[in-house]
């Protein structure tokens, strides 16, 4: 067992970053995910890896995306605006199929809001930020270790989809320091994405075999000439006009991460076996659900939490699984009502789902949920 | 006939190129081809077709990435800078060309521009420079002159326009030069010197849109707007030789800055040297 450190949400996206085999990052500072670009300077270096702190986040994205075409894993790391200022170029990652990780350690806006505080109000920006129809994946943290370990999952998913990742931070978990045991290297997995070499000049760099969704990657400088371009294209990665060949790359991207939901999605469930009300929550404000669970259970009542570690897709399978058992929902998380509609969504009309929501930059606490969860069981009971 | 060119380095089954007759863009994708050839095949120089990447924005100019038969990367308007940034960071020993047009690099993408040229990243940036946004059909760009008409414009153009040159050469770009049209022979040799140059290197190559530039602001067609070309861009050499009256409404072309600094993928490099043997002790 590997000696435990305290470390922050912010150092082990670094630290797992690197273990994933991140060796390229360009980034623009921003509260409250700047000691995510501060460590890659830092540690980059160490490890033959390369840092630039780029001119804005536009060109921060591109350098990502650029590096990534190369060879390099790739990732760079923002909050809200920069997140806002990256949308075009996620999209041109979906497109053209270039693995790379986008941190967002969500503050709370909008605009420039209150950079200092927490939100998770980026929550339908990860997944319908970039304009058009395009896959998303997107993870969220809810501790220090984790952060360290699904980043890792999150450049495995990247390279192995060949799709941009969404690393859906927030500033609690970013800011907040544990003591943690970081898993042992040699047990950690670690995904590269499948490549393809010397096959020829201008040879279908976009082929996908029957049955399979994501193309072998090619790297610029290994012999191949080959074209990568935003606009819809042919196997061959040409531009076409084309509606047929257009629509059955884009179907082709939506399917690569629809068709694989049961890989892609995660969840944590805790003391659901038996719960009548499920706490749904993610990221950083899990944290006070646990505790709000913990002591509704001491209480002999029955709750449990459901929280998506993959929030996109919305684990929508798992969700149902548990309706049968459910007698009420309630969502809680750090903004205005986003996730909770993924999960009313999927309630439908068969079980009531409530909200607790918070926009003024605080943390909600667990004497709240355990007060909305005394509320919604007396409505309950009353009716 | 067409030149050899065409079948050594484009993608024949992706012509006849898209841009409209007369358009200067063909001839400055045919002179970055040539450069690019006399490289190859001088046994003084060290490059190979295979270390080269043709970066592209969007816009007229950036088309051509897909005719040229390279590695090619056709990106979003304005950031072929900062994806080329990323290429080269990732693979110092590629030879990364970014062709760009003046709406995508000095507009949407000036910021990147004057980064880069601080940065001395290792690029070569070639503009299609024709004073106009030609892919939406004749909007004034920044190098549309005073004065001059354009579909947002219909009063006259207010804006003053950039030198793209000396724009990159004030941010400090290592190695400026400008081109023409009309003068290939030697855009075609000031190109080999941009690629060959360690460092940030940028031509700002003049090209001619008859369609939408020329023929609104009445410059004529596409033989009379090279042979403005001719009788007002003069390569430095003779321009130098000419009295201050002579000069007046002329500009030279040629390299206009030319200097050593340090090239910043070298420099990382260095670091991650500098910073492995600290690890070790």
């Amino acid at each position: 067992m590997s000696k435990a450190v305290l470390m922050q949400g912010n150092e082990a996206a670094v630290e797992g970053a690197i273990a994933a085999g991140m060796r390229f990052f360009a980034g623009y500072p921003i509260t409250p995910s700047t000691e995510i670009a501060e460590g890659c300077a830092r540690r980059l270096p160490q490890e033959g890896g390369k840092f630039i702190q780029m001119e804005d986040e536009l060109a921060s994205i591109a350098a990502v995306l650029g590096a990534s075409a190369a060879g390099m894993k790739a990732m760079t790391a923002t909050s809200g605006p920069g997140f806002s200022l990256m949308q075009e170029n996620i999209g041109y990652g979906a497109m053209a199929e270039i693995p790379c990780v986008i941190v967002d350690v969500q503050r709370a806006g909008p605009s420039t809001g209150l950079p200092t505080s927490p939100s998770q109000a980026d929550y339908m920006q990860a997944r319908w930020g970039t304009h058009g129809d395009h896959p998303v994946i997107a993870l969220s943290p809810s501790s220090v270790r984790e952060t360290y370990t699904l980043i890792i999952r999150a450049f495995n998913l990247a390279e192995k989809y060949r799709t941009p990742v969404i690393f859906l931070m927030d500033e609690i978990v970013g800011h907040m320091r544990e003591g943690v045991e970081l898993p042992n290297p040699n047990e950690l997995i670690i995904n590269h994405r499948k490549m393809s070499f010397h096959d020829g000049a201008n040879k279908q760099c976009y082929f996908v075999p029957e049955g399979e969704y994501v193309p072998a990657m090619k790297p610029f400088g290994h012999g191949e000439r080959y074209n990568i371009t935003g606009l819809a294209h042919d196997q061959s990665g040409f531009p076409t006009n084309s509606s047929q060949i257009a629509g059955k790359l884009c179907q082709r991207l939506m399917d690569k991460v629809e068709k694989n939901v049961d890989h892609i999605c995660r969840v944590e469930e805790y003391a659901m076996d038996d719960a009548e009300t499920a706490v749904v929550c993610f990221g950083g404000g899990a944290r006070a659900v646990m505790e709000a669970v913990l002591q509704a259970r001491a209480e002999g009542r029955k709750v449990g939490m459901f929280r998506p570690i993959t929030v996109w897709p919305f684990p929508e399978k798992a969700l149902k699984a548990r309706l049968p058992q459910l007698k009420r929902i309630l969502m809680v998380e750090h903004n205005h009502g986003q996730m909770l509609l993924e999960v009313q969504r999927v309630a439908g009309n068969e079980k009531p789902v409530d909200f607790l929501g918070r926009i003024d930059g605080t943390v909600i606490t667990p004497e709240e949920i355990l007060n909305k969860l005394a509320e919604m069981e007396g409505e309950h009971h009353a009716q | 006939m067409p030149s050899d060119l065409v079948h050594l380095y484009m993608r024949i089954d992706h012509l006849p190129q898209m841009w409209c007759p007369g358009c200067g863009n063909g001839v400055i994708m045919r002179d970055v081809a040539q450069a690019i050839d006399e490289l190859i095949n001088d046994p003084d120089e060290r490059f190979t077709r295979e270390d080269f990447v043709i970066v592209s924005g969007i816009g007229c100019s950036s088309r051509a990435a897909g005719y040229l038969d390279f590695n090619s990367i056709h990106t979003t308007h304005g950031r072929a800078i900062a994806f080329a940034t990323g290429i080269k960071l990732a693979n110092p020993k590629l030879h990364v060309i970014v062709l760009t047009g003046d709406g995508d690099c000095s507009a949407i993408g000036g910021n990147h521009l004057i980064h880069a040229a601080r940065r001395n990243v290792g690029l070569t940036v070639i503009v299609f420079n024709n004073d106009i946004y030609g892919m939406t059909g004749g909007q004034y760009s920044p190098t549309t002159p005073t004065g001059d008409l354009a579909t947002t414009a219909p009063y006259g153009n207010l804006d003053r326009p950039f030198d793209i040159a000396q724009l990159a050469a004030g941010a400090g770009a290592s190695f400026t030069a400008r081109g023409d049209v009309f003068h290939a022979r030697e855009t075609t040799e000031i190109i080999k010197q941009a690629i060959c140059h360690h460092g940030f290197s940028l031509v700002d190559v003049y090209s001619v849109c008859p369609t939408y530039y020329g023929r609104k602001n009445k410059k004529g067609d596409a033989v009379e707007m090279l042979k403005w070309q001719q009788a007002n861009l003069i390569p430095g050499a003779r321009f130098e030789t000419m009295s201050q009256e002579d000069r007046q409404g002329k500009k030279p072309i040629g390299v206009l800055t030319h200097n050593d600094y340090p090239e910043y993928t070298d420099e990382y490099l260095k670091l991650i040297d500098a910073c492995r043997k600290k690890g070790r002790k």
